[in-house]
């Protein structure tokens, strides 16, 4: 056998003055770290096999435990650093291609953090949300040009169908298989709860889930797993799934080895078998093409469900965005480099697309520019970390938020980006039974409408500021953002001033 | 009248709550503060009032019921547990150890204190300080529950 | 309303308390010819023992007869039911009038005739707190104690003794100990934990003829004594009962109400008959937890509530120098049995149910097993491979195990 060149990332370090020997961490490592060993009659560690899930050191009920980096050094330099010389010494032992979960983990450009909110002083003073009436509610969905009467002159309602937010986050898609039945229900329990949306991703819908149907964004993918009537018609709206922020220009891969019992009826295909999503649509070569989709897919369901199309943000995305409101989309989302996957290739990821910030500015902007601004919402996503992106997001031109995870965060990931190992030890994005049962929905989605509803306490407080009273008011109005360290170039795509201008 | 339920589907069989009971029911300082469980239990073997029961994948934590018809207090051959507000209280100063309510509990619920002399069972924490009862308290998964039903 | 007990032990409070549950307001007298708070007779042994002490071995609290509203007549016996006149008569001759009554009269211990018993000062029987009181004040660490009896009382007053004598002898005609709760194993292995304590056995054999300070036994020996036990067995006290005219066989004869034949009279506790459903049959099972649910069946039934008492079985738990027996049913049936060093465990199956049982040692969880007896639960509809390693409620289907341990109670 070769040697083997890697070395752990982490280390585990067990305070053995507070360790009583529970075992507890020994029992919820998925990866078999911990283990007792009755020659030396105390717990130890396998730090090789640790991802730092934090699982146990959550656990531990004395906090005996803490994780952290393995300070072993590699002869590294700012070119070469560990981690490319460790991804080579992968790549040359097994000869496959590295993958990855979550989202692009590196040092590019956060645009939200070098952007800065406005805030009233004197004149069109500042709003206490406690105080005053603030209105977070949104609706996304094609939004009419001109008013219609009829004969009478009275008003005719040529509204098209609308999704009613009442706060203007939503879920972003994940499918059932690539997170648990309890991901799943926690999302479905909030969304309702919230008045919000949770997206079924590619997976299909699960039997037990058609109860949350009105707060359900039901997804039809390059694969049509688990597409079918009631489907389309169980949901609130339907996206259109083109790309995802996470591997732009890539499909998905769900091996048999994941769809097995429901996770495989809900898609409906064989037990066992792998759930390859192509990376294009077979049948779409062109916006015209998109638009036979979107008219199919309201045709189906009478054009009562407002039709999304979500794609990656990539280089030419305002073009796209332009062709996608043309081709009869209500609403575009918009996915980030930074969004999250439960499993891609580590190059596209760390490589491909662009940030969600640049990408909708000059989205909104391309579309205002073209007059069909109001012919679709805008919903972005790929890493809102928190209610000032929000905030940010809206006042840059967006209608609403997904977000993935952060709702993934909420309910107790870690961030351990391990995913494709399909152990996670949160029970979030596993279909291990007895992983699964980790994740309690009564417990995690109380856990999402906790930060949904403190999100929405802050932008009514950050609204507040500014003087504004209604996200409305909000939405594209880039005078209450200002650039710092940022060049005239970035400016001039995000469209808002410098600090101090 | 509250008391302890367990939701089978969600226990994990992390046995927490048999720590949290034992170290509840020490008599160190400070119980129930999260910082001393590891004085209070160091190189200890603990005989909590709760145990889990596992096989395989299933899980679940088995205490006192508080049954309100309770074998073990009719059977009590000293008069030494009783029902107090609904709580079966143990008078570990009257028990003579002679284990009739180890034969008549439906649920294996009463078991012998370290001592071997007297018996020992859940009291909801009702005799410590914890308040709430330690092992729902410590439940990472709320697979117990401490409710009226 | 009037509520009158004869007795004061666990039948006479699982009555009061079984009357209280639903009539706060009548008054309840109890009658005892024991002049004691109520206490608990199965401690007797451990206040020699040094386990309890008069105090603790109190039943129940002393504000219990207040708090309960209960008159008390201590230390006058009842000597006859006048069943028209619906009263107790007292051997003062006082009249209790009652408009229903419980006899809890319990039992007395059965001194068999022996020869030269007579001549023996220093002998006892072992069953009310003035036979251990006597027994403590005749014993020194001089004494050597001959103890005529090897079933649970003799036993327990063995344990309770031996530390303060110089030496203890136990005679019984049986060829083994507890023959009435064991099997020839669990026997052994208790007579061996037994006699490892320096207790002396000799079974199989009986006092032939005593004198002062020794006896000869049947077999030939002899034992020298300073003190003489006697625990072959008690009688049951069904003589107020029987007198009355009521129906009475080898203990009073009482329903499922615990209801006697007379009119508005009840019967609990070690004088009575039970209805064992394991074996089918009527008979004594002069057991304390037996005692006090007869009682509160009887005390339910008199203030009008119908709960029968139909969950009687023959059980036992029972300690000797820390090594502890737990029994219950019978052992009529198939055998299954596991042996582990001092632990043994005995399972009797027979027409797909669990009949009985012996633990010896390890007793955790006995409880469970002595479910599946009570209850009668089928053993195809448990996992019986499970629960025969060890009792455990994982052996029960998922939706039984909701209903025990989240349902609602």
């Amino acid at each position: 056998m070769a040697i083997n060149y890697s070395i752990p990332e982490f280390e585990i370090v067990r305070n053995t003055d507070r360790c009583i020997g529970c075992r507890a961490c020994e029992r919820q490592c998925a990866n078999e770290v911990h283990y007792y060993d009755p020659d030396l009659g105390k717990m130890m560690a396998d730090d090789t096999k640790c991802v730092n899930c934090h699982r146990c050191v959550s656990i531990c009920p004395t906090r005996a435990l803490k994780i952290v980096k393995n300070n072993d050094t590699l002869r590294e330099n700012a070119n070469w650093t560990s981690e490319n010389i460790l991804e080579i010494y992968k790549q040359a032992a097994t000869g496959g291609v590295l993958l990855s979960s979550m989202g692009n983990p590196k040092p590019l450009p956060v645009y939200w953090d070098k952007i800065l909110i406005n805030a009233s002083q004197v004149t069109n003073p500042p709003i206490d949300p406690l105080r005053e009436p603030m209105e977070t509610k949104t609706f996304l969905g094609k939004k009419p040009e001109k008013i219609e009467r009829d004969k009478d002159g009275k008003i005719v309602n040529n509204l098209s169908s609308q999704l009613e937010l009442q706060v203007p986050i939503m879920f972003s898609a994940m499918s059932f298989g690539s997170i648990s039945k309890n991901a799943h229900e926690s999302l479905a329990r909030a969304a309702s709860e919230l008045g919000t949306y949770y997206n079924t991703g590619e997976g299909g819908l699960h039997k037990d889930f058609y109860q949350y149907g009105p707060n359900t964004i039901v997804q039809v993918a390059s694969g049509r797993f688990g597409v079918h009537k009631e489907y389309l018609e169980a949901g609130a709206a339907i996206e259109i799934k083109m790309g995802q922020g996470a591997k732009p220009g890539i499909g998905g891969h769900l091996p048999g080895t994941k769809s097995i019992g429901e996770v495989a009826s809900t898609r409906m295909i064989p037990e066992g078998s792998d759930a390859i999503s192509p990376a294009p649509h077979h049948d779409i070569y062109s916006i015209e093409d998109l638009r036979q989709l979107v008219y199919s897919l309201k045709e189906a369901t009478e054009y009562k469900k407002p039709i999304i199309v979500k794609i990656a943000a990539v280089h030419n995305v305002a073009a796209i965005a332009s062709g996608i409101a043309r081709g009869g989309a209500d609403i575009i989302a918009i996915d980030g480099f930074r969004g999250g996957t439960g499993a891609a290739p580590t190059r596209i990821r760390d490589n491909v697309g662009i940030p969600i910030e640049l990408a909708l500015a000059s989205v909104d902007e391309r579309l205002r520019q073209e007059g069909i601004r109001g012919q679709v919402s805008i919903v972005v996503g790929g890493s809102i970390r928190n209610s000032a992106d929000v905030v940010k997001a809206i006042a840059l031109g967006a209608d609403a938020v997904y977000i993935g995870s952060a709702a993934c965060i909420a309910m107790g990931c870690h961030q351990c980006r391990s995913c494709h190992m399909a152990k996670c030890n949160w029970g979030i994005a596993t279909q291990r039974p007895d992983l699964v049962k980790r994740l309690n929905p009564d417990i995690a989605s109380k856990n999402l409408v906790n930060l949904v509803s403190a999100w929405n306490h802050e932008i009514k407080e950050i609204m507040g500021g500014m003087g504004i009273n209604s996200i409305e008011s909000l939405k594209g109005n880039r005078l209450m953002l200002r650039g710092v360290g940022l060049t005239q170039k970035e400016l001039d795509i995000l469209g808002i001033k410098h600090a101090g201008e | 009248m509250k008391r302890i339920y367990v939701n089978e589907q969600w226990c994990l069989g992390c046995h927490l709550c048999e720590y949290n009971c034992a170290f509840a029911n020490t008599n160190s300082e400070n119980k129930c503060r999260e910082n001393d469980m590891a004085k209070a239990l160091k190189n200890k073997v603990i005989n909590p009032r709760i145990r889990i029961e596992e096989k395989d994948d299933i899980h679940f934590a088995v205490s006192c019921r508080h049954c309100e018809d309770p074998l073990c207090v009719k059977g009590c051959i000293a008069g030494a547990l009783s029902i107090v507000d609904g709580v079966i209280n143990i008078d570990q100063d009257k028990c003579v150890g002679c284990y009739t309510c180890i034969l008549s509990c439906p649920y294996g619920a009463i078991m012998p204190a370290d001592s071997g002399s007297v018996i020992q069972k859940c009291e909801l924490c009702t005799k410590n300080s914890c308040g709430e009862p330690a092992c729902v308290k410590g439940c990472p998964n709320n697979a117990i529950v401490f409710e009226e039903r | 309303m009037n509520y009158v007990i004869i007795g004061n032990s666990a039948a006479a409070v699982g009555c009061i308390e079984g009357i209280r549950r639903f009539d706060k307001e009548n008054p309840i007298t109890v009658v005892s010819d024991e002049k004691y708070h109520t206490y608990s007779r199965p401690l007797i042994s451990y206040l020699l023992y040094g386990k309890t002490d008069e105090e603790r071995m109190k039943y129940r609290p002393d504000s219990f007869y207040k708090d309960n509203n209960v008159n008390t007549v201590l230390g006058k016996k009842a000597v006859s039911i006048n069943k028209e006149e619906k009263e107790v008569v007292l051997e003062d001759n006082t009249k209790i009038k009652y408009d229903r009554l419980l006899v809890a009269t319990g039992s007395r211990p059965f001194v068999p005739p022996m020869e030269g018993l007579d001549k023996v000062k220093k002998k006892f029987t072992f069953m009310t707190l003035d036979d251990a009181k006597g027994l403590e004040s005749a014993i020194s660490s001089k004494s050597n104690v001959l103890v005529i009896g090897a079933g649970l009382i003799g036993l327990k007053c063995v344990e309770g003794i031996l530390d303060k004598v110089k030496s203890v002898t136990v005679v019984d005609l049986a060829e083994r100990i507890l023959p009435s709760i064991l099997d020839e194993k669990g026997s052994a292995l208790v007579q061996r934990h037994i006699e490892e304590k320096g207790v002396k056995f000799i079974l199989g054999t009986s006092a032939a003829k005593l004198t002062a300070n020794s006896a000869e036994l049947k077999n030939g020996e002899k034992v020298d004594f300073d003190v003489l036990v006697v625990a072959v067995g008690v009688r049951p006290n069904k003589e107020l009962i029987k007198d009355a005219g009521g129906e009475v066989r080898k203990g009073i004869v009482t329903n499922e109400f615990c209801k006697t034949s007379l009119p508005h009279v009840y019967a609990a506790g070690d004088c009575t008959e039970s209805y064992d459903t394991v074996t089918g049959e009527n008979r004594i099972l002069a057991l304390l937890p037996n005692a006090y649910m007869q009682g509160e069946t009887a005390g339910y039934h008199m203030t009008g509530s119908e709960k029968p008492y139909d969950k009687a079985i023959a059980m036992n738990a029972i300690g000797f120098f820390g090594y502890h027996v737990i029994t219950a049913g019978s052992y009529d049936g198939e055998e299954i049995v596991t042996e582990d060093g001092e632990n043994y465990k005995k399972l009797v199956v027979k027409d797909n149910l669990l009949k009985g049982y012996i633990m010896i040692g390890d007793v955790a969880r006995a409880g469970i097993y002595t479910k599946l007896i009570r209850e009668k639960i089928p053993l195809d509809s448990i996992d019986f491979e499970l629960i025969k390693e060890k009792p455990q409620l994982m052996a029960f289907s998922r939706a039984d195990r909701e209903q025990q341990l989240g349902g609602a109670h």
